[in-house]
């Protein structure tokens, strides 16, 4: 087991490639279906603990296997591995099993006995157990095979669900921290290490698309000798957790990637600033710079080489503009999380009035790849101007939920149809909004098109952080442009006047439409007032939160027109527009829908028609639902 | 954002020695990891415990009120025992989480940012908690209730009655 190895400080890097040569075999249990056992241990069962799958019982599958095996007496021959994010969430809790190769879904406690028997002892699948092809029915034994991840390219969550986050020794067996060395033995030559990131096209993952080696020249060139990197881990965007599953998943990737671009950009101090909702994450990276301190990866003189990088954690405290830049940086500096007007920009006078750099997770987890393999090898994946992968986080009414790394350029369709795995329920697909709060959406009409930060920007959407939410016909665009609005109202730091008053008049005109008190002229309206607060506002959130608004309008109008002009919801989702009622006709009086409102408006005798009281109906939906099988409760 | 009605009550001051004591070294910007370990330790932030940090920073209170008052994460009043966020988030707006917050909302009749009567519970909305791919969530304390339906919410809450 690699997590009975010592610790000890490396000098160098050989030392580091001496640690490397040592865990090595201790893993290679999951890489050779025919690897020998190590000290003993035979199989390693991969348990998938992500924020995610523990919500769906993972937990208690750790427990059942700890149970199991050490009631059969194998407890020291089967080792079980906490894993981080293994990317098809909606299958969880899933599990590995090497060196078999076998990945089981949808596990219950109960099935554990049963899979220790069978696969640990007896070395055969269990296929009830394993997933289901959706078309043909037919069981799949490796995870590869499934259509979900055999359309990814995974070299950026290359090891997000295949280490143990927490065993540092797990990451180094996988090459960690040896793009850090390769920089440390060009420490005189940082100019050809920028020269790297610039061939390699990578553009800021946080949604900007911004050059990332251009951007580091500019602080890099700053004139001063205190100079600061910063990590925006701030992922508000609702619907995006691609960041905080590498953070889970690989923690040491983003450490190893801000040292090296500390060295680069000549800073020898930075900042993790992380939202307070993710306390795994936080723990995680704590516990991977104590640990990289402890190898001598960090911290002072840094394998040896006299040079020196000190990395710090900042937990957020809930407001969605620290993801803007400025906003971040007084946030950390103990203030009000308010933007402030650029220039200067945080390049020239940052964090404290010096040079700072900032860039997302996904960016800096990029770097130690990049400079490993060169700027040549990350740019020979994407489009011309996107250059290499990005994760998206897909969810919404989408079949395959989950952690999506495909190359740039690949078509909304392949990611949605192919990776997704189309709509749940057989519904018809009706738009996917992309960059969150301030994105857009594309219509079906728009998804065949390559996905890459130009394409999307001339479609209306953009890429944001990479948050794929999907939509089905039940779904109201007006109603989501609203949600989307209510959203930035409220994280609005109130600052600017087009902002906060734009958004809260844009929001009252949506409101109003979505119950039925829409006047002609109200989308004319918006429009001019979208225009105005995106031209006007002081920082990002305000430029681009009347995004949602103006692509619904562009490839929705006839939604608005519906409800303004007929007061009618095509999508049956505004609630003030419908009423729910039972078809006396249908209704058997099985009372199932009775039982189940939380509202207590239905009523009726067993075995006689029911009836809602309109009074008390919150319209929540529920009774339709229950009324699956006679299917007389209807809405209008 | 309730008012500072809690003055009255007595606070160990106390409390607060290790906070302080964790971030002495911090030169610059110890103001939200000071306030984030005096949460902690109040379970919510007595204007008592804000004079003191006031006084001990040397940061004027005004500013420390503005500070409190910009963040979600702080609060000037009580929460219940455990702290039930109902997610809010696109990916549970579309799969429905108004019908999560409405049964919530039935189920122990606060509005969301109140608390019970009998101190068991506080109701509040959170924008994402990043487990989209199990919308719609709800977190209660640190555990995270995923694919729910309203019908399951009250004997969720059941399980917490303790």
């Amino acid at each position: 087991m690699t997590s009975t190895i010592p610790l000890t400080r490396l000098k160098n890097a050989g030392d580091l490639e001496a640690l490397k040569n040592k865990i090595f075999p201790g893993l290679a249990l999951r890489k050779d279906p025919n690897a020998q056992p190590y000290e003993g241990v035979t199989h390693n069962i991969m348990v998938c603990c992500d924020t995610g799958c523990t919500s769906s019982g993972a937990k208690a599958i750790v427990t059942a296997f700890e149970k199991d095996l050490a009631e059969k007496g194998l407890d020291k021959k089967v080792e079980i591995v906490v894993i981080g994010c293994h990317g098809f969430c909606e299958m969880g809790p899933l599990i590995v099993v090497y060196p078999d190769d076998v990945y089981y879904v949808h596990l219950k406690p109960e099935d554990i006995p049963e899979i220790v028997e069978e696969t640990i002892k007896g070395g055969r699948p269990v296929e009830k157990f394993l997933y289901h092809d959706r078309e043909t029915l037919k069981p799949v034994v490796k995870y590869r095979e499934i259509e979900f991840y055999a359309k990814q390219n995974r070299i950026l969550l290359t090891n997000c669900g295949h280490i143990h986050p927490e065993r540092v020794t797990e990451y180094i067996a996988n090459d960690g921290y040896k793009a850090l060395a390769k920089a440390l033995s060009m420490k005189d030559d940082t100019t050809a290490l920028l020269e790297e990131v610039k061939l390699s096209g990578l553009r800021g993952r946080g949604g900007g698309g911004f050059p990332t080696g251009r951007k580091w020249e500019l602080c890099r060139n700053a004139p001063g000798d205190k100079k600061y990197i910063i990590c925006n881990a701030d992922e508000g965007d609702p619907g995006a957790f691609m960041d905080r599953s590498l953070m889970e998943g690989d923690p040491h990737r983003l450490v190893e990637g801000m040292t090296i671009g500390g060295l680069i950009i000549g800073a020898n101090e930075g900042y993790i600033y992380c939202r307070a909702e993710y306390p795994l994450a936080i723990r995680r990276l704590k516990l991977a710079i104590s640990q990289a301190e402890e190898l001598g990866v960090l911290g002072d003189n840094i394998l040896g080489s006299g040079w020196s990088f000190h990395l710090h954690i900042k937990e957020g405290a809930g407001a969605f503009v620290c993801g803007e830049e400025t906003a971040l940086i007084h946030s950390i500096e103990g203030k009000r999380g308010m933007p402030t007007a650029r220039p200067p920009f945080p390049a020239i006078s940052g964090l404290w009035g010096k040079p700072t750099n900032n860039n997302n997770v996904e960016t800096w987890a990029n770097i130690p790849g990049i400079i490993l393999k060169g700027g040549a090898w990350y740019a020979s994946y994407g489009t011309e101007k996107s250059k290499g992968t990005k994760v998206f986080a897909l969810t919404g009414k989408v079949r395959n939920t989950g952690l999506a790394e495909v190359p740039m350029g690949m078509t909304m369709r392949e990611i949605i149809f192919g990776i997704g795995g189309g709509i749940q329920n057989d519904k018809k697909f009706k738009a996917v909004q992309i960059g969150g709060p301030s994105g857009g959406c594309l219509p079906d009409s728009m998804i065949d098109r390559p996905v890459d930060y130009d394409s999307l920007i001339e479609a209306g959407a953009m890429m944001g952080s990479g948050g794929l939410v999907v939509v089905d016909e039940d779904t109201c665009m007006v109603d989501l442009a609203r949600f989307f609005l209510s959203f930035t109202r409220d994280e609005s730091c109130g600052k600017c006047t087009p902002c906060r008053e734009g958004s809260t008049r844009m929001l009252n005109i949506l409101t109003n439409i979505t119950q039925g008190k829409g006047k002609p002229g109200d989308i004319e309206l918006l429009e001019e007032l979208a225009r105005n607060i995106k031209l006007s506002s002081l920082c990002g959130l305000g430029q681009t939160c009347p995004n949602p608004i103006l692509s619904t309008i562009r490839y929705f109008r006839h939604e608005y027109e519906a409800h303004i002009y007929e007061k009618k919801c095509p999508a049956r989702q505004c609630v003030d527009l419908l009423t729910y009622f039972i078809d006396v006709e249908k209704c058997v009086g099985c009372g199932s829908c009775k039982k189940i409102c939380p509202a207590n408006a239905i009523d009726g005798n067993k075995k006689e028609p029911h009836i809602i009281d309109i009074q008390k109906c919150i319209k929540c939906g529920s009774c339709i639902d229950a009324c699956k099988k006679y299917k007389a409760v209807t809405r209008k | 954002m309730g008012s500072i009605a809690t003055s009255g009550h007595a606070v160990d001051l106390a409390k607060l020695e290790p906070v302080f004591d964790k971030y002495k070294d911090m030169a610059n910007g110890s103001l939200i990891p000071v306030l984030q370990g005096a949460q902690d330790a109040y379970g919510f932030l007595p204007i008592a415990a804000l004079q003191a940090i006031a006084k001990r920073l040397n940061v004027p209170i005004s500013q420390i009120y503005g500070v409190v008052t910009f963040y979600a994460q702080f609060r000037l009043v009580p929460r219940g025992k455990h702290v039930i966020r109902s997610c809010q988030g696109t990916a549970c707006h579309v799969r429905n989480s108004a019908r999560i917050l409405e049964s919530l909302k039935t189920v122990l009749g606060v509005a969301p940012g109140d608390t019970t009567e009998d101190l068991k519970f506080t109701l509040e909305t959170v924008a994402c908690i990043g487990c989209c791919s199990l919308a719609p969530v709800m977190m209660i304390d640190t555990d995270a209730h995923g694919r729910l339906r309203p019908d399951r919410v009250p004997k969720i809450l059941d399980s917490y009655s303790n």
